[in-house]
Protein backbone atom coordinates (compact mmCIF):
# COMPACT_ATOMS: atom_id res chain seq x y z
CA UNK A 1 0.00 0.00 0.00
CA UNK A 2 1.52 3.67 -0.86
CA UNK A 3 -0.42 5.40 2.14
CA UNK A 4 0.63 3.94 5.49
CA UNK A 5 -2.49 3.82 7.59
CA UNK A 6 -2.20 4.85 11.17
CA UNK A 7 -2.94 1.94 14.04
CA UNK A 8 -4.98 4.06 15.07
CA UNK A 9 -7.00 4.74 12.21
CA UNK A 10 -6.72 1.18 11.57
CA UNK A 11 -8.36 -0.18 14.56
CA UNK A 12 -10.93 2.47 13.86
CA UNK A 13 -11.07 0.75 10.45
CA UNK A 14 -11.62 -2.89 12.01
CA UNK A 15 -14.14 -1.76 15.09
CA UNK A 16 -16.74 0.20 12.49
CA UNK A 17 -16.65 -2.51 10.46
CA UNK A 18 -16.69 -5.43 12.63
CA UNK A 19 -19.14 -3.36 15.06
CA UNK A 20 -21.38 -3.24 11.50
CA UNK A 21 -21.33 -6.75 10.57
CA UNK A 22 -21.89 -8.02 14.48
CA UNK A 23 -24.99 -5.72 14.57
CA UNK A 24 -26.40 -7.48 11.20
CA UNK A 25 -25.59 -11.12 12.31
CA UNK A 26 -27.33 -10.32 15.59
CA UNK A 27 -30.73 -8.93 13.76
CA UNK A 28 -30.53 -11.82 11.06
CA UNK A 29 -30.42 -14.05 14.31
CA UNK A 30 -32.80 -13.33 16.35
CA UNK A 31 -35.65 -14.15 13.55
CA UNK A 32 -34.65 -17.59 13.69
CA UNK A 33 -34.21 -17.40 17.47
CA UNK A 34 -37.72 -16.58 17.74
CA UNK A 35 -38.80 -18.13 14.74
CA UNK A 36 -41.61 -20.32 17.61
CA UNK A 37 -42.83 -17.57 18.22
CA UNK A 38 -43.03 -16.04 15.09
CA UNK A 39 -45.03 -18.56 13.86
CA UNK A 40 -47.65 -18.50 16.50
CA UNK A 41 -47.81 -14.59 15.80
CA UNK A 42 -48.13 -14.26 11.97
CA UNK A 43 -48.08 -17.69 10.29
CA UNK A 44 -51.00 -20.18 11.97
CA UNK A 45 -50.53 -23.31 11.52
CA UNK A 46 -53.92 -24.49 11.04
CA UNK A 47 -53.73 -22.11 7.76
CA UNK A 48 -51.64 -24.18 5.14
CA UNK A 49 -50.98 -21.07 3.14
CA UNK A 50 -49.59 -19.09 5.79
CA UNK A 51 -47.78 -22.26 6.80
CA UNK A 52 -45.64 -22.05 2.77
CA UNK A 53 -44.90 -18.84 3.58
CA UNK A 54 -43.60 -19.31 7.05
CA UNK A 55 -41.03 -21.90 5.28
CA UNK A 56 -40.03 -19.62 2.77
CA UNK A 57 -39.59 -16.97 5.42
CA UNK A 58 -37.37 -19.38 6.40
CA UNK A 59 -35.52 -20.61 4.11
CA UNK A 60 -35.57 -18.31 1.38
CA UNK A 61 -34.67 -15.14 3.01
CA UNK A 62 -32.17 -17.29 5.44
CA UNK A 63 -29.83 -18.76 2.60
CA UNK A 64 -31.48 -18.49 -1.04
CA UNK A 65 -31.35 -14.61 -1.38
CA UNK A 66 -28.01 -13.72 0.67
CA UNK A 67 -26.31 -14.67 -2.89
CA UNK A 68 -28.63 -12.31 -4.70
CA UNK A 69 -27.71 -10.08 -2.03
CA UNK A 70 -23.88 -10.67 -2.48
CA UNK A 71 -24.57 -9.86 -6.09
CA UNK A 72 -26.47 -6.63 -5.93
CA UNK A 73 -24.34 -4.91 -3.15
CA UNK A 74 -20.73 -6.56 -4.43
CA UNK A 75 -21.54 -5.01 -7.99
CA UNK A 76 -22.43 -1.93 -6.71
CA UNK A 77 -19.20 -1.74 -4.00
CA UNK A 78 -16.97 -2.10 -6.95
CA UNK A 79 -18.68 0.25 -8.92
CA UNK A 80 -19.56 2.95 -6.16
CA UNK A 81 -17.46 2.08 -3.09
CA UNK A 82 -17.14 -0.03 -0.18
CA UNK A 83 -18.11 2.54 2.45
CA UNK A 84 -21.42 3.36 0.97
CA UNK A 85 -22.36 0.32 0.01
CA UNK A 86 -22.03 -1.33 3.12
CA UNK A 87 -23.63 1.90 5.46
CA UNK A 88 -26.65 1.01 2.94
CA UNK A 89 -27.02 -2.75 3.71
CA UNK A 90 -26.50 -1.67 7.38
CA UNK A 91 -29.53 0.89 7.31
CA UNK A 92 -31.70 -2.00 5.05
CA UNK A 93 -30.74 -4.46 7.76
CA UNK A 94 -31.59 -2.17 10.22
CA UNK A 95 -34.67 -0.79 9.47
CA UNK A 96 -36.38 -4.34 8.37
CA UNK A 97 -35.49 -5.68 11.97
CA UNK A 98 -37.08 -2.85 13.64
CA UNK A 99 -40.10 -3.00 11.73
CA UNK A 100 -40.53 -6.76 11.85
CA UNK A 101 -40.89 -5.89 15.96
CA UNK A 102 -43.72 -3.48 14.64
CA UNK A 103 -45.76 -5.23 12.21
CA UNK A 104 -49.42 -6.31 13.80
CA UNK A 105 -49.92 -9.59 14.41
CA UNK A 106 -52.05 -12.50 11.98
CA UNK A 107 -55.25 -12.12 13.83
CA UNK A 108 -55.11 -8.22 13.59
CA UNK A 109 -54.22 -7.28 10.06
CA UNK A 110 -54.91 -11.06 8.39
CA UNK A 111 -52.41 -11.79 5.23
CA UNK A 112 -50.88 -8.53 5.38
CA UNK A 113 -48.69 -10.10 8.41
CA UNK A 114 -47.17 -12.96 6.95
CA UNK A 115 -46.33 -11.00 3.31
CA UNK A 116 -44.72 -7.93 5.32
CA UNK A 117 -42.75 -10.04 7.46
CA UNK A 118 -41.35 -12.28 4.60
CA UNK A 119 -40.69 -9.19 2.90
CA UNK A 120 -38.43 -7.80 5.44
CA UNK A 121 -37.17 -11.23 5.65
CA UNK A 122 -35.83 -11.09 2.15
CA UNK A 123 -34.76 -7.60 2.75
CA UNK A 124 -32.66 -8.80 6.01
CA UNK A 125 -31.39 -11.60 3.63
CA UNK A 126 -30.11 -9.55 0.95
CA UNK A 127 -28.37 -6.48 3.41
CA UNK A 128 -26.15 -9.21 4.64
CA UNK A 129 -25.69 -10.61 1.36
CA UNK A 130 -24.13 -7.30 0.88
CA UNK A 131 -22.68 -6.54 4.06
CA UNK A 132 -19.89 -9.35 4.89
CA UNK A 133 -17.93 -9.21 1.62
CA UNK A 134 -17.96 -5.32 2.18
CA UNK A 135 -16.38 -5.26 5.54
CA UNK A 136 -14.31 -8.27 4.74
CA UNK A 137 -12.99 -6.19 1.55
CA UNK A 138 -13.01 -2.81 3.71
CA UNK A 139 -10.71 -4.11 6.47
CA UNK A 140 -8.18 -6.25 4.28
CA UNK A 141 -7.99 -2.96 1.73
CA UNK A 142 -6.70 -1.11 4.97
CA UNK A 143 -4.41 -3.77 6.40
CA UNK A 144 -0.81 -3.55 6.51
CA UNK A 145 0.30 -6.54 4.10
CA UNK A 146 1.70 -9.94 6.06
CA UNK A 147 -1.86 -8.79 8.81
CA UNK A 148 -4.57 -9.45 6.34
CA UNK A 149 -5.39 -12.93 8.17
CA UNK A 150 -5.52 -11.06 11.59
CA UNK A 151 -7.18 -7.76 10.67
CA UNK A 152 -10.00 -9.65 8.90
CA UNK A 153 -10.34 -11.99 11.49
CA UNK A 154 -12.26 -9.73 13.85
CA UNK A 155 -14.50 -9.57 11.20
CA UNK A 156 -14.85 -13.60 11.50
CA UNK A 157 -15.76 -13.16 15.23
CA UNK A 158 -19.22 -10.87 14.30
CA UNK A 159 -20.73 -14.02 12.88
CA UNK A 160 -20.37 -15.87 16.30
CA UNK A 161 -20.86 -12.88 18.58
CA UNK A 162 -23.66 -11.86 16.98
CA UNK A 163 -25.59 -14.89 17.66
CA UNK A 164 -23.80 -15.57 21.18
CA UNK A 165 -25.42 -11.48 21.76
CA UNK A 166 -28.85 -12.51 20.29
CA UNK A 167 -28.87 -15.52 22.41
CA UNK A 168 -28.07 -12.93 25.15
CA UNK A 169 -30.39 -10.51 24.42
CA UNK A 170 -33.32 -12.67 23.92
CA UNK A 171 -32.52 -14.68 27.28
CA UNK A 172 -32.79 -11.51 29.23
CA UNK A 173 -35.28 -9.90 27.64
CA UNK A 174 -37.14 -13.30 28.66
CA UNK A 175 -36.23 -13.60 32.46
CA UNK A 176 -37.45 -9.96 32.91
CA UNK A 177 -40.82 -10.48 32.46
CA UNK A 178 -43.24 -13.32 32.92
CA UNK A 179 -43.89 -16.44 29.99
CA UNK A 180 -46.92 -14.65 29.08
CA UNK A 181 -45.36 -10.95 28.91
CA UNK A 182 -42.61 -11.79 26.34
CA UNK A 183 -45.06 -14.76 24.43
CA UNK A 184 -47.79 -11.33 24.22
CA UNK A 185 -45.12 -8.38 23.51
CA UNK A 186 -41.90 -9.06 24.76
CA UNK A 187 -40.49 -10.95 21.99
CA UNK A 188 -40.77 -7.75 20.10
CA UNK A 189 -38.22 -5.55 22.14
CA UNK A 190 -34.97 -7.58 20.87
CA UNK A 191 -36.19 -6.69 17.01
CA UNK A 192 -36.86 -3.14 18.73
CA UNK A 193 -33.68 -2.28 20.11
CA UNK A 194 -31.62 -3.28 17.40
CA UNK A 195 -32.60 0.70 15.88
CA UNK A 196 -30.50 2.05 18.39
CA UNK A 197 -27.46 -0.52 17.72
CA UNK A 198 -27.44 0.05 14.08
CA UNK A 199 -27.55 4.14 14.32
CA UNK A 200 -24.81 4.08 16.97
CA UNK A 201 -22.87 2.05 14.24
CA UNK A 202 -24.38 4.20 11.38
CA UNK A 203 -22.59 7.14 12.75
CA UNK A 204 -19.26 5.43 13.79
CA UNK A 205 -19.12 4.06 9.72
CA UNK A 206 -20.50 7.89 8.56
CA UNK A 207 -16.90 9.01 9.31
CA UNK A 208 -14.73 6.56 8.06
CA UNK A 209 -13.21 6.82 4.44
CA UNK A 210 -12.94 4.75 1.41
CA UNK A 211 -10.56 2.38 1.48
CA UNK A 212 -7.65 3.64 0.08
CA UNK A 213 -7.10 0.61 -2.40
CA UNK A 214 -10.32 1.34 -4.13
CA UNK A 215 -9.86 4.96 -4.00
CA UNK A 216 -6.50 4.28 -5.58
CA UNK A 217 -7.96 2.37 -8.20
CA UNK A 218 -10.92 4.97 -8.83
CA UNK A 219 -8.49 7.66 -8.88
CA UNK A 220 -6.53 5.65 -11.58
CA UNK A 221 -9.64 5.12 -13.71
CA UNK A 222 -9.00 1.05 -12.81
CA UNK A 223 -12.87 0.43 -11.84
CA UNK A 224 -14.44 -1.44 -14.18
CA UNK A 225 -17.92 -0.66 -15.31
CA UNK A 226 -19.34 -3.76 -14.83
CA UNK A 227 -18.32 -6.33 -12.38
CA UNK A 228 -20.53 -8.90 -12.65
CA UNK A 229 -19.75 -9.44 -16.32
CA UNK A 230 -15.80 -9.32 -15.17
CA UNK A 231 -15.86 -11.46 -12.66
CA UNK A 232 -18.40 -14.78 -14.04
CA UNK A 233 -18.15 -13.43 -17.72
CA UNK A 234 -14.25 -13.51 -17.71
CA UNK A 235 -12.54 -17.59 -17.48
CA UNK A 236 -9.71 -16.02 -15.85
CA UNK A 237 -11.68 -14.72 -12.79
CA UNK A 238 -14.71 -17.02 -12.91
CA UNK A 239 -12.46 -19.94 -12.07
CA UNK A 240 -11.04 -18.69 -9.14
CA UNK A 241 -15.07 -18.18 -8.23
CA UNK A 242 -15.58 -21.42 -8.63
CA UNK A 243 -12.22 -22.75 -6.66
CA UNK A 244 -13.42 -20.54 -4.19
CA UNK A 245 -16.81 -21.95 -3.69
CA UNK A 246 -15.74 -25.51 -4.44
CA UNK A 247 -12.62 -25.80 -2.35
CA UNK A 248 -12.82 -23.57 0.42
CA UNK A 249 -16.24 -22.03 1.46
CA UNK A 250 -18.34 -25.12 0.75
CA UNK A 251 -16.34 -27.19 3.14
CA UNK A 252 -16.13 -24.06 5.82
CA UNK A 253 -19.75 -23.63 5.64
CA UNK A 254 -20.71 -26.91 5.89
CA UNK A 255 -18.52 -26.73 9.02
CA UNK A 256 -19.63 -23.88 10.48
CA UNK A 257 -23.16 -24.96 10.27
CA UNK A 258 -22.85 -28.39 11.73
CA UNK A 259 -20.69 -26.44 14.70
CA UNK A 260 -23.34 -23.61 15.55
CA UNK A 261 -26.47 -24.57 14.51
CA UNK A 262 -27.01 -28.56 13.99
CA UNK A 263 -25.13 -28.85 17.60
CA UNK A 264 -27.74 -26.46 18.96
CA UNK A 265 -30.56 -28.60 17.21
CA UNK A 266 -29.48 -31.86 17.67
CA UNK A 267 -29.07 -31.03 21.52
CA UNK A 268 -32.88 -29.78 21.53
CA UNK A 269 -35.12 -32.39 18.86
CA UNK A 270 -32.34 -34.94 19.18
CA UNK A 271 -30.79 -35.09 23.09
CA UNK A 272 -34.22 -33.52 23.97
CA UNK A 273 -32.44 -31.03 26.21
CA UNK A 274 -34.54 -28.57 27.87
CA UNK A 275 -34.81 -24.76 25.76
CA UNK A 276 -32.92 -22.55 28.30
CA UNK A 277 -30.60 -25.46 28.67
CA UNK A 278 -29.28 -25.73 25.51
CA UNK A 279 -28.84 -22.25 24.78
CA UNK A 280 -26.66 -22.12 27.83
CA UNK A 281 -24.53 -24.79 26.68
CA UNK A 282 -24.15 -23.16 23.08
CA UNK A 283 -23.57 -19.77 24.29
CA UNK A 284 -20.52 -20.46 26.77
CA UNK A 285 -19.20 -22.92 24.12
CA UNK A 286 -19.39 -20.02 21.80
CA UNK A 287 -17.90 -17.31 24.25
CA UNK A 288 -14.76 -19.60 25.02
CA UNK A 289 -14.21 -20.39 21.27
CA UNK A 290 -14.45 -17.30 19.99
CA UNK A 291 -10.85 -15.87 20.58
CA UNK A 292 -10.01 -18.57 18.18
CA UNK A 293 -10.83 -17.01 15.52
CA UNK A 294 -8.33 -13.96 15.75
CA UNK A 295 -5.90 -16.93 16.93
CA UNK A 296 -6.30 -19.22 13.38
CA UNK A 297 -6.55 -15.60 11.65
CA UNK A 298 -2.80 -14.70 13.03
CA UNK A 299 -1.34 -18.02 12.33
CA UNK A 300 -2.62 -18.12 9.16
CA UNK A 301 -0.33 -14.87 8.33
CA UNK A 302 2.49 -17.31 9.44
CA UNK A 303 1.46 -20.21 7.96
CA UNK A 304 -0.78 -19.88 5.44
CA UNK A 305 -4.46 -19.54 4.77
CA UNK A 306 -4.91 -23.03 3.09
CA UNK A 307 -3.52 -25.21 6.02
CA UNK A 308 -5.37 -24.13 8.72
CA UNK A 309 -9.13 -24.15 6.92
CA UNK A 310 -8.09 -27.64 4.95
CA UNK A 311 -6.84 -28.88 8.74
CA UNK A 312 -10.13 -27.78 9.96
CA UNK A 313 -11.86 -28.91 7.44
CA UNK A 314 -10.59 -32.84 7.75
CA UNK A 315 -10.53 -33.01 11.54
CA UNK A 316 -13.94 -32.48 11.33
CA UNK A 317 -15.00 -34.32 8.99
CA UNK A 318 -13.27 -37.00 10.89
CA UNK A 319 -14.17 -36.53 14.48
CA UNK A 320 -18.06 -35.64 13.88
CA UNK A 321 -19.62 -38.91 14.27
CA UNK A 322 -17.73 -39.81 17.82
CA UNK A 323 -19.18 -36.14 18.93
CA UNK A 324 -22.40 -36.62 18.30
CA UNK A 325 -22.14 -40.24 19.04
CA UNK A 326 -20.91 -38.95 22.59
CA UNK A 327 -23.58 -35.96 22.73
CA UNK A 328 -26.19 -38.36 22.22
CA UNK A 329 -24.80 -41.09 25.27
CA UNK A 330 -24.00 -37.97 27.75
CA UNK A 331 -27.70 -37.06 27.55
CA UNK A 332 -29.26 -40.51 27.01
CA UNK A 333 -31.32 -40.82 30.03
CA UNK A 334 -30.41 -44.87 29.79
CA UNK A 335 -27.01 -44.41 31.04
CA UNK A 336 -27.75 -43.01 34.04
CA UNK A 337 -28.44 -44.19 37.50
CA UNK A 338 -32.33 -43.43 38.38
CA UNK A 339 -33.02 -41.99 41.69
CA UNK A 340 -36.38 -44.88 41.99
CA UNK A 341 -37.86 -43.05 45.45
CA UNK A 342 -37.96 -39.42 43.69
CA UNK A 343 -40.44 -40.70 40.56
CA UNK A 344 -43.62 -38.88 40.37
CA UNK A 345 -46.28 -39.97 38.20
CA UNK A 346 -49.23 -37.40 37.55
CA UNK A 347 -52.54 -38.26 35.56
CA UNK A 348 -55.05 -35.87 34.95
CA UNK A 349 -58.02 -35.41 32.36
CA UNK A 350 -57.48 -31.40 30.72
CA UNK A 351 -60.25 -30.04 28.16
CA UNK A 352 -58.78 -28.26 25.27
CA UNK A 353 -60.08 -24.59 25.21
CA UNK A 354 -60.35 -23.98 21.54
CA UNK A 355 -61.53 -27.73 20.34
CA UNK A 356 -63.15 -29.04 23.53
CA UNK A 357 -61.74 -32.43 23.18
CA UNK A 358 -60.82 -34.34 26.36
CA UNK A 359 -57.04 -35.72 26.77
CA UNK A 360 -56.10 -37.79 29.57
CA UNK A 361 -52.39 -36.21 30.45
CA UNK A 362 -50.09 -38.22 32.44
CA UNK A 363 -46.92 -36.27 33.70
CA UNK A 364 -43.77 -37.97 34.55
CA UNK A 365 -40.58 -36.95 36.21
CA UNK A 366 -37.70 -38.75 36.45
CA UNK A 367 -34.55 -37.97 38.74
CA UNK A 368 -31.12 -39.55 38.40
CA UNK A 369 -28.14 -39.75 40.92
CA UNK A 370 -26.05 -37.39 38.80
CA UNK A 371 -28.10 -34.52 38.93
CA UNK A 372 -30.36 -34.78 35.48
CA UNK A 373 -34.32 -34.59 35.68
CA UNK A 374 -36.31 -36.33 32.62
CA UNK A 375 -39.87 -35.10 32.10
CA UNK A 376 -42.08 -36.47 29.85
CA UNK A 377 -45.57 -35.26 29.32
CA UNK A 378 -47.73 -37.60 27.40
CA UNK A 379 -51.29 -36.47 25.96
CA UNK A 380 -54.24 -39.05 24.72
CA UNK A 381 -57.37 -38.17 23.72
CA UNK A 382 -60.28 -39.15 26.02
CA UNK A 383 -61.91 -41.99 23.61
CA UNK A 384 -59.07 -42.70 21.45
CA UNK A 385 -59.26 -45.38 18.68
CA UNK A 386 -56.32 -48.31 19.11
CA UNK A 387 -55.03 -46.13 16.13
CA UNK A 388 -54.41 -42.84 17.58
CA UNK A 389 -50.73 -41.54 18.51
CA UNK A 390 -50.02 -40.12 21.73
CA UNK A 391 -48.54 -36.71 22.01
CA UNK A 392 -45.39 -37.47 23.85
CA UNK A 393 -43.26 -34.04 24.49
CA UNK A 394 -40.06 -35.16 26.84
CA UNK A 395 -37.54 -32.61 28.09
CA UNK A 396 -33.95 -33.52 29.85
CA UNK A 397 -32.52 -31.06 32.21
CA UNK A 398 -28.77 -32.58 32.31
CA UNK A 399 -26.91 -32.27 35.37
CA UNK A 400 -23.36 -30.35 36.07
CA UNK A 401 -21.26 -32.96 34.38
CA UNK A 402 -23.32 -33.70 31.37
CA UNK A 403 -23.32 -30.09 31.10
CA UNK A 404 -20.05 -29.48 30.97
CA UNK A 405 -19.04 -32.25 29.27
CA UNK A 406 -21.77 -31.05 26.42
CA UNK A 407 -20.16 -27.90 26.62
CA UNK A 408 -16.79 -29.36 26.11
CA UNK A 409 -17.81 -31.26 22.93
CA UNK A 410 -19.81 -28.00 21.28
CA UNK A 411 -16.20 -26.01 22.34
CA UNK A 412 -14.58 -28.87 20.20
CA UNK A 413 -16.65 -28.10 17.28
CA UNK A 414 -16.42 -24.29 17.58
CA UNK A 415 -12.87 -24.56 17.13
CA UNK A 416 -13.18 -26.44 14.12
CA UNK A 417 -15.55 -23.61 12.99
CA UNK A 418 -12.77 -20.81 13.85
CA UNK A 419 -10.12 -22.97 11.95
CA UNK A 420 -12.01 -22.91 8.76
CA UNK A 421 -13.55 -19.20 9.31
CA UNK A 422 -11.45 -17.39 10.70
CA UNK A 423 -8.63 -16.94 7.70
CA UNK A 424 -11.45 -17.47 5.10
CA UNK A 425 -11.77 -13.23 4.71
CA UNK A 426 -8.18 -13.00 3.83
CA UNK A 427 -8.37 -16.04 2.00
CA UNK A 428 -11.07 -14.92 -0.35
CA UNK A 429 -10.17 -10.88 -1.00
CA UNK A 430 -6.68 -12.31 -1.47
CA UNK A 431 -8.15 -14.36 -4.73
CA UNK A 432 -9.03 -11.23 -6.80
CA UNK A 433 -8.60 -7.73 -8.27
CA UNK A 434 -9.73 -4.47 -6.34
CA UNK A 435 -11.54 -3.65 -9.25
CA UNK A 436 -14.15 -7.12 -8.96
CA UNK A 437 -13.28 -8.17 -5.45
CA UNK A 438 -16.41 -7.22 -3.59
CA UNK A 439 -18.46 -8.42 -6.35
CA UNK A 440 -16.01 -11.94 -6.82
CA UNK A 441 -15.55 -12.96 -3.04
CA UNK A 442 -19.17 -12.34 -1.79
CA UNK A 443 -20.65 -14.71 -4.08
CA UNK A 444 -19.21 -17.58 -3.32
CA UNK A 445 -19.00 -16.74 0.12
CA UNK A 446 -22.91 -16.85 0.59
CA UNK A 447 -23.57 -19.56 -1.97
CA UNK A 448 -20.65 -21.97 0.67
CA UNK A 449 -22.45 -20.44 3.89
CA UNK A 450 -26.07 -19.71 2.78
CA UNK A 451 -27.10 -22.28 0.56
CA UNK A 452 -24.31 -25.27 1.49
CA UNK A 453 -24.19 -24.39 4.91
CA UNK A 454 -28.04 -23.03 5.42
CA UNK A 455 -29.01 -26.03 4.19
CA UNK A 456 -27.57 -28.05 6.44
CA UNK A 457 -30.34 -28.41 9.18
CA UNK A 458 -33.34 -29.70 6.73
CA UNK A 459 -31.20 -32.10 4.88
CA UNK A 460 -29.23 -33.22 7.86
CA UNK A 461 -32.65 -34.30 9.78
CA UNK A 462 -34.08 -35.82 6.24
CA UNK A 463 -31.43 -37.82 6.51
CA UNK A 464 -31.93 -38.65 10.01
CA UNK A 465 -35.17 -39.43 9.74
CA UNK A 466 -35.20 -41.32 6.48
CA UNK A 467 -32.56 -43.54 8.64
CA UNK A 468 -35.60 -44.01 11.69
CA UNK A 469 -38.10 -44.80 9.49
CA UNK A 470 -35.92 -47.53 7.71
CA UNK A 471 -35.41 -49.10 11.08
CA UNK A 472 -38.99 -48.73 11.97
CA UNK A 473 -40.05 -50.33 8.62
CA UNK A 474 -37.15 -53.34 9.37
CA UNK A 475 -38.42 -53.44 12.76
CA UNK A 476 -42.14 -54.00 11.90
CA UNK A 477 -41.08 -56.58 9.55
CA UNK A 478 -38.64 -58.60 11.62
CA UNK A 479 -35.60 -57.53 9.44
CA UNK A 480 -32.31 -56.63 11.16
CA UNK A 481 -32.41 -52.63 11.53
CA UNK A 482 -30.39 -51.33 8.72
CA UNK A 483 -29.04 -48.57 10.75
CA UNK A 484 -27.31 -48.92 14.03
CA UNK A 485 -27.03 -45.50 15.03
CA UNK A 486 -30.17 -43.63 12.87
CA UNK A 487 -29.39 -40.06 14.99
CA UNK A 488 -26.20 -40.30 13.33
CA UNK A 489 -27.48 -40.11 9.90
CA UNK A 490 -27.42 -36.83 9.00
CA UNK A 491 -23.96 -36.00 9.29
CA UNK A 492 -23.04 -37.58 6.34
CA UNK A 493 -24.24 -34.03 4.68
CA UNK A 494 -21.23 -32.03 6.07
CA UNK A 495 -18.49 -35.49 5.72
CA UNK A 496 -19.51 -35.71 2.29
CA UNK A 497 -19.96 -31.75 1.36
CA UNK A 498 -16.36 -31.01 3.53
CA UNK A 499 -14.53 -34.09 1.88
CA UNK A 500 -14.93 -33.40 -1.56
CA UNK A 501 -14.43 -29.41 -0.36
CA UNK A 502 -11.24 -30.72 1.35
CA UNK A 503 -9.94 -33.06 -1.52
CA UNK A 504 -10.20 -29.75 -3.93
CA UNK A 505 -8.71 -27.78 -1.94
CA UNK A 506 -5.95 -29.88 -1.72
CA UNK A 507 -5.38 -30.34 -5.19
CA UNK A 508 -5.85 -27.25 -6.78
CA UNK A 509 -5.60 -24.00 -4.47
CA UNK A 510 -2.15 -22.65 -4.45
CA UNK A 511 -1.28 -22.25 -0.90
CA UNK A 512 1.40 -19.29 -1.36
CA UNK A 513 -0.09 -15.96 0.29
CA UNK A 514 -1.04 -13.26 -2.54
CA UNK A 515 -0.27 -9.65 -2.79
CA UNK A 516 -3.88 -8.13 -2.61
CA UNK A 517 -1.98 -4.62 -3.83
CA UNK A 518 -2.23 -5.82 -7.37
CA UNK B 1 0.34 -32.71 -10.22
CA UNK B 2 -0.94 -30.83 -12.78
CA UNK B 3 -1.99 -34.38 -14.67
CA UNK B 4 -3.97 -35.47 -11.72
CA UNK B 5 -5.57 -32.05 -11.63
CA UNK B 6 -6.72 -32.64 -15.14
CA UNK B 7 -7.94 -36.15 -14.59
CA UNK B 8 -9.78 -35.64 -11.46
CA UNK B 9 -12.04 -32.71 -13.77
CA UNK B 10 -13.99 -36.34 -14.56
CA UNK B 11 -14.76 -37.04 -11.03
CA UNK B 12 -15.94 -33.50 -10.36
CA UNK B 13 -18.19 -33.61 -13.21
CA UNK B 14 -19.25 -37.29 -12.58
CA UNK B 15 -20.01 -35.75 -8.37
CA UNK B 16 -22.01 -32.88 -10.20
CA UNK B 17 -24.04 -35.04 -11.90
CA UNK B 18 -25.00 -37.21 -9.33
CA UNK B 19 -25.58 -34.89 -7.01
CA UNK B 20 -28.12 -33.37 -9.57
CA UNK B 21 -29.81 -36.70 -9.85
CA UNK B 22 -29.78 -37.08 -6.25
CA UNK B 23 -31.40 -34.27 -5.36
CA UNK B 24 -33.84 -33.83 -7.98
CA UNK B 25 -35.24 -37.16 -8.59
CA UNK B 26 -34.78 -38.81 -4.66
CA UNK B 27 -35.50 -36.00 -3.09
CA UNK B 28 -37.36 -33.10 -4.95
CA UNK B 29 -39.73 -35.37 -6.77
CA UNK B 30 -41.04 -37.18 -3.55
CA UNK B 31 -42.06 -33.51 -2.07
CA UNK B 32 -43.73 -32.54 -5.11
CA UNK B 33 -45.60 -35.54 -4.87
CA UNK B 34 -46.62 -35.07 -1.16
CA UNK B 35 -49.52 -32.46 -0.26
CA UNK B 36 -47.77 -30.84 2.58
CA UNK B 37 -47.00 -27.13 1.64
CA UNK B 38 -43.89 -27.26 4.13
CA UNK B 39 -42.11 -29.86 1.56
CA UNK B 40 -42.67 -27.78 -1.24
CA UNK B 41 -40.27 -24.88 -0.75
CA UNK B 42 -37.22 -27.39 -0.23
CA UNK B 43 -38.26 -29.57 -3.19
CA UNK B 44 -38.41 -25.91 -5.46
CA UNK B 45 -35.18 -24.96 -4.18
CA UNK B 46 -33.33 -28.26 -4.80
CA UNK B 47 -34.67 -28.62 -7.95
CA UNK B 48 -33.82 -24.63 -8.85
CA UNK B 49 -31.29 -23.71 -7.18
CA UNK B 50 -29.31 -26.39 -5.25
CA UNK B 51 -29.05 -28.11 -8.46
CA UNK B 52 -28.35 -25.85 -10.88
CA UNK B 53 -25.77 -24.45 -8.65
CA UNK B 54 -23.90 -27.90 -8.39
CA UNK B 55 -24.23 -29.48 -11.60
CA UNK B 56 -23.85 -26.35 -13.48
CA UNK B 57 -20.65 -25.41 -11.41
CA UNK B 58 -18.93 -28.59 -10.82
CA UNK B 59 -19.60 -29.25 -14.63
CA UNK B 60 -17.61 -25.64 -15.21
CA UNK B 61 -14.85 -26.23 -12.82
CA UNK B 62 -14.48 -29.90 -13.79
CA UNK B 63 -14.66 -29.05 -17.56
CA UNK B 64 -11.65 -26.15 -16.51
CA UNK B 65 -9.62 -28.77 -14.63
CA UNK B 66 -9.33 -31.42 -17.80
CA UNK B 67 -8.64 -28.02 -20.00
CA UNK B 68 -5.43 -27.65 -17.20
CA UNK B 69 -6.77 -23.75 -16.49
CA UNK B 70 -6.05 -24.71 -12.57
CA UNK B 71 -2.32 -26.27 -13.54
CA UNK B 72 0.53 -24.29 -11.31
CA UNK B 73 3.15 -24.82 -14.03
Amino acid sequence: MDQKISKKKLWGVIGASSVGTLIEWYDFYIFGSLATIIATKFFPIDNPTAGFLSTLATFAAGFVVRPFGALFFGRLGDLIGRKYTFMVTLLIMGFSTFAIGLIPGYETIGFFAPILVLLLRLLQGLALGGEYGGAATYVAEHAEPGKRGLRTSWIQTTATAGLFISLFVILAVKHSMTKESFEDWGWRVPFLISIVMVGVSYFIRKNMDESPMFQKAKDEGKTVANPLKESFGKKLNFKFVLLALFGAAMGQGVVWYTGQFYALSFLQKVCNIEFDQTNYIIAIALMAGTGFFVFFGWLSDKIGRKPIILAGMLIAILSYRSIYDKMYATSDVSNKEEIAAKTIIKTETVVDAKTQQAFFVTKTTKSYKDGTTFNEEKKVKVNAASTDVPMIKQSILVGSTSFWTLIALVFVQVIFVTMVYGPIAAFLVELFPTAIRYTSMSLPYHIGNGIFGGLLPVVASSLAIKASLANQAAKVAGKALPYDKPYLEGLWYPIIIGGISFAIGLIYINGKDKNIND
Amino acid sequence: MDFLRRILGIIWISIGLWAGYYLVISQAIPKFESSAPEDMVPAIIYTFILAPIIVGGMFVFGWYAIKGEYNQK
